[in-house]
């Protein structure tokens, strides 16, 4: 059979299994909406947490970025995966036991005060908003290379599954999608890897088979050759990389604390029994995650080594079928500048004759270790699965943040409970189209941003909940002012140092490098604006008011993990 | 009530102990190994893999998980010495 036939049974297959459970879990009431309930084993909640959080960057997108950033790929290892140390440590247990919807819902409650939670939603609407277009478009982008019909017919299909299981579902439809979603990437990810593995190395575990030698006979170590054929070509040595280790610092930092600080992801912890659910099911969403994590650098390093070996100094007439195919989607290109009918890959940009998408390192891997069919398929039906799952948790945060804590909370506290659901169905069907929009036609922003939706969040979120619980003196002055300042901060430096608005636009924006304020790049400046988030938070602080006695008990309660009870709305 | 009030402090104390040590950890394998000090580390091979280049890529991650777990079991001793279990 051939790929195309294999894609199509096992995204059928794959998409009828989503529908399945659906129908299967829609959800009768707000609190099956917004909190499944609030029943779900620690297991099946960490594979909810991993799926939801594993988007289509991690799947499709991080491999590849390591594979041409070598070490300096790290910052999306160290950073991705770290954050759910400060997810489980600082956040989790105490969000549980405060026992409430939504991100908002604690900053409002937290804060005694509309102003922060409107703050908070507008946030929340900013990050999730920034995120959910990227996914999208990767669905339009799997579905144009494995079923060939074009990028926007691909992008309605997806809306049209997630539309269907987040909206009749809820958080409830979208735990257990994401547990079935979770087997589907994990598996699709791992077989490839596994098998690539062997090839090269005869070692089965990916995670080892990187640091062991070629299976050719020389002895040789893959990554000695890879940093060998690298310094040959003029690239940096991959295990050394050329960020400065400030800015390696910084992003690792962002890209932590804005995880921990990604509404989506704490939403979740919301929906187990107790407290000590809470932690249990950061460890095995971590445990769970850390298997793709490991893998991802081992696949980087595969693919790196055969791409070069395949392509590097060869005739252009010889290349394997998937060059071609590839070629059709314009993510491959060759230019013969010499006139050689030879490929010539090498660092200096005049020589160079070939370019190479980072994002296809994933999805055309199979391809290029000469794998069986459906092993290709596989691989489509788990960047789907991917995508789809972190859509459907983004849109779950925006339409809470609408009919929750916006018209709830704030336009119209009297709304009956069916209303309040009907209202989270309409506001997730309208947050599908908007994303669907942005998916087919997606602003040149769009793609730049999605890295920063982390900056965003670290810089407003995490330092407001962090302070709320651990500084039981922490008011709502300061707590307003730190948000603002700190996300108003973030924003500002992504318009001038990602997008050149002051300065001439995008074309600027390689030339404004050496202006970084202390030589941190836009992705790392999500570090500096927490730390001013928390600065300003504290020192208006003292100038202000303290929080009521009331409140300070709450934070006092939210600190002793027994009589959690359940998640209330009210 | 002051008793219950006291009992809250001493457990929050020992909590924010917990914390703090694992965090260390944290940083430690992370920004430490994985960042400061991997020029040095790397000087240390351990099969094909630099040290601190391993950590940067591997290491840190399985530390990570093994803190979590660490934490949750710390945690649980914890809440059944001040009765907090449920």
């Amino acid at each position: 059979m051939t790929v195309q036939t294999w894609t199509y049974i096992l995204v059928g297959i794959t998409f009828a299994l989503y529908i399945g459970i659906a129908i299967w879990s829609r959800a009768g009431s707000t609190k099956e909406f917004y909190v499944a309930g609030g029943g779900v084993s620690p297991l099946a909640n960490g594979m909810a947490t991993a799926a939801d959080w594993m988007s289509a960057a991690s799947f499709i997108s991080m491999a590849g970025i390591i594979a041409f950033a070598g070490y300096d790929g790290s910052v999306y290892l160290m950073g991705w995966t770290g954050g759910y140390v400060l997810l489980a440590l600082l956040l989790a247990p105490y969000l549980r036991k405060f026992g409430k919807f939504t991100v908002p819902d604690f900053i409002g409650d937290r804060y005694y005060s509309n102003t922060a939670r409107i703050v908070a939603v507008i946030c929340a609407l900013l990050v999730s908003f920034t995120y959910v277009a990227g996914q999208m478009r990767g669905v339009g982008l799997v579905f144009s290379r494995f079923l060939e019909v074009d990028i926007n017919t691909g992008v309605i299909i997806g809306m049209i599954i997630v539309l269907f299981y987040a909206v009749l579902g809820g958080m409830k439809g979208i735990t257990y999608t994401q547990v079935a979603q979770y087997c589907i990437l994990i598996f699709a990810f791992m077989v490839p890897a596994i098998f690539i593995s062997i090839q090269m190395t005869g070692n089965p575990i990916p995670q080892i088979g990187m640091g062991s030698t070629l299976n050719d006979g020389s002895g040789t170590f893959l990554l000695d050759k890879l940093d060998g054929l690298s310094t040959e070509l003029g690239f940096n040595e991959y295990t050394d990389g050329s960020k400065s280790m400030t800015d390696i610092f910084a992003i690792t930092l962002a890209l932590m604390v804005g995880t921990a600080g990604l509404p989506h992801v704490i939403v979740r912890f919301f929906t187990v029994k107790r407290v000590k659910d809470a932690r249990k099911s950061a460890g095995w969403a971590l445990l769970l995650i850390a298997i793709l994590y490991t893998t991802a650098p081992a696949v980087a390093v595969f693919a790196r080594t055969n791409m070069i070996n395949t392509v590097s100094n060869q005739p252009y007439a010889d290349m394997p079928k998937w060059f071609s195919t590839w070629e059709k989607t314009e993510l491959i290109a060759f230019d013969d500048k010499n006139g050689d009918g030879k490929i010539q890959y090498v660092a200096d940009a005049k020589l160079n004759e070939l370019t190479v998408d980072r994002e296809i390192m994933v999805l055309a891997n199979p391809e290029i270790a000469n794998l069986p069919a459906w092993v290709i398929a596989l691989v489509a039906a788990g960047s789907l699965a991917a995508a789809l799952s972190t859509a459907a948790g983004l849109l779950l945060v925006i339409s809470s943040s609408i009919s929750h804590d916006l018209i709830k909370k704030v336009l119209k506290p009297d709304i009956s409970e069916k209303g309040e659901l009907w209202a989270a169905r309409g506001a997730a069907t309208v947050a599908v189209v908007i994303a669907g929009y942005f998916g087919i036609d997606p602003p040149g922003f769009v793609a730049a941003v999605v890295a920063l939706a982390f900056g965003l969040a670290a810089a407003s979120f995490f330092p407001a909940i962090v302070l709320g619980i651990f500084y039981k003196k922490m008011n709502k002055e300061g707590a307003i002012a730190g948000m603002v300042v700190g996300i108003v901060l973030m924003l500002f430096y992504m318009l001038k140092f990602k997008f050149g608005i002051f300065d001439g636009g995008k074309e600027a924006v390689a030339g404004l490098a050496k202006d970084w304020w202390f030589g941190i790049s836009p992705e790392g400046f999500g570090t500096v604006a927490m730390i001013v988030n928390f600065i300003v938070a504290i020192v208006v602080m003292q100038f202000t008011p303290p929080p009521p006695q009331n409140v300070q008990d709450i934070v006092e309660d939210i600190r002793i993990p027994s009589g959690a009870g359940e998640a209330t709305g009210h | 009530m002051i008793d219950k009030q006291k009992k809250a402090t001493a457990y929050w104390k020992e909590n924010v102990r917990y914390l703090f040590i694992l965090l260390f950890i944290w940083f430690a394998v992370s920004y430490g190994a994985g960042i400061l000090f991997k020029d040095a580390l790397d000087t240390i091979k351990i099969g094909g893999f630099k040290l601190g280049f391993w950590f940067a890529q591997q290491g840190s991650i399985y530390v990570f998980v093994i803190l979590i777990f660490v934490y949750v079991r710390l945690m649980n001793k914890l809440d059944k010495k001040y009765g907090y279990d449920e």
